[in-house]
């Protein structure tokens, strides 16, 4: 069993996420939904952390949290009044999209059922400590992540270049 | 109260909890990636969406995986391959701005300015 104070956690990241992702897709003026893009980032973090994954929460704060939503509001800045509300949406793309993501709840929502050997408790497990994550990261034989890595750092470079060669002044 | 007590003291949070959220944020990511105009708003609903996958990445490591490590290094590269996306995503978008003084996809519909 999980002790009460877990399960209220628990409530609060669930009900946080759902709420503050629907509000982000439903809001009508930018500024508030790239905040509950924020919102939902956080709880997203406090998943993580509450599934005992605490480096992973760490770098969804920084990266996530920190830098993507910095982005956005930089660009919504640029871009767009932000006191403006969008214009109403014509109803059938929003029965089109309602459509769409209904389906896809339906669908994924009755394998979930299908497959309720899902319904495991949370075997227990140690953090993975920084001293595993790392030797994990950088070690060069088969089944581990030097590659990805390397990878990783040269899109980072190129995604570096093409972002100054796009947004430049001519 | 016997009865609130006897209901905490048996439940459990099992992988079902988590992967329902999730499920919800990615159908809410579908709903506003299809019907959203602005390209910002747009880019915001494939982040949420990206985040959804993850948690399931993160939830299936944890429940049935727990000693390795698989999912959480799937989310920590999917993350940073977000980060480049969206930076390079919002670089193209300031640069349609510049042109055209808009950022509406349904006013977008030629190539060259």
């Amino acid at each position: 069993m999980d002790s009460v104070g877990s399960l209220i956690m628990f409530a609060i990241l669930a009900l946080s996420m759902v709420v503050f992702s629907v509000l982000a897709v439903t809001t009508r003026k930018i500024l508030r939904a790239a905040t509950f893009l924020l919102f939902t980032l956080f709880a997203t973090a406090g998943v993580y952390f509450k599934l005992d994954y605490e480096f992973l929460g760490a770098v969804q704060i920084a990266v996530y949290a920190g830098g993507i939503v910095v982005l956005f509001v930089f660009s919504i800045l640029l871009t767009s009044h932000p006191g403006d509300n969008s214009e109403r949406l014509h109803s059938r793309r929003r029965t089109l999209g309602l459509v769409a993501a209904i389906a896809m709840l339906a669908v994924v929502g009755c394998s979930f059922i299908d497959r309720c050997e899902l319904l495991v408790k949370a075997p227990a497990m140690t953090n993975p400590d920084m001293a595993v994550i790392g030797t994990e990261l950088v070690d060069p034989a088969a089944g581990h992540y030097l590659l990805p890595f390397e990878a990783i750092s040269v899109l980072l470079l190129a995604c570096i270049i093409g972002g100054v060669v796009v947004a430049r002044k001519r | 109260m016997e009865f609130i007590s006897d209901f905490l003291n048996n439940i459990e949070i099992t992988a079902l909890w988590y992967l329902i959220p999730s499920l919800l944020m990615f159908c809410a990511g579908v709903y506003g990636f299809m019907t959203r105009k602005n390209m910002i708003a747009i880019l915001i609903s494939l982040e949420l969406m990206l985040n959804a996958v993850d948690i399931n990445f993160v939830v299936f490591n944890r429940f049935l995986f727990p000693g390795q490590l698989e999912g959480m290094f799937f989310t920590l590269f999917a993350i940073a391959i977000a980060a480049a996306e969206t930076a390079l995503a919002i670089a193209i978008i300031i640069n349609i701005y510049r042109s055209v003084k808009n950022v509406d996809v349904t006013t977008l519909n030629e190539m060259k300015f």
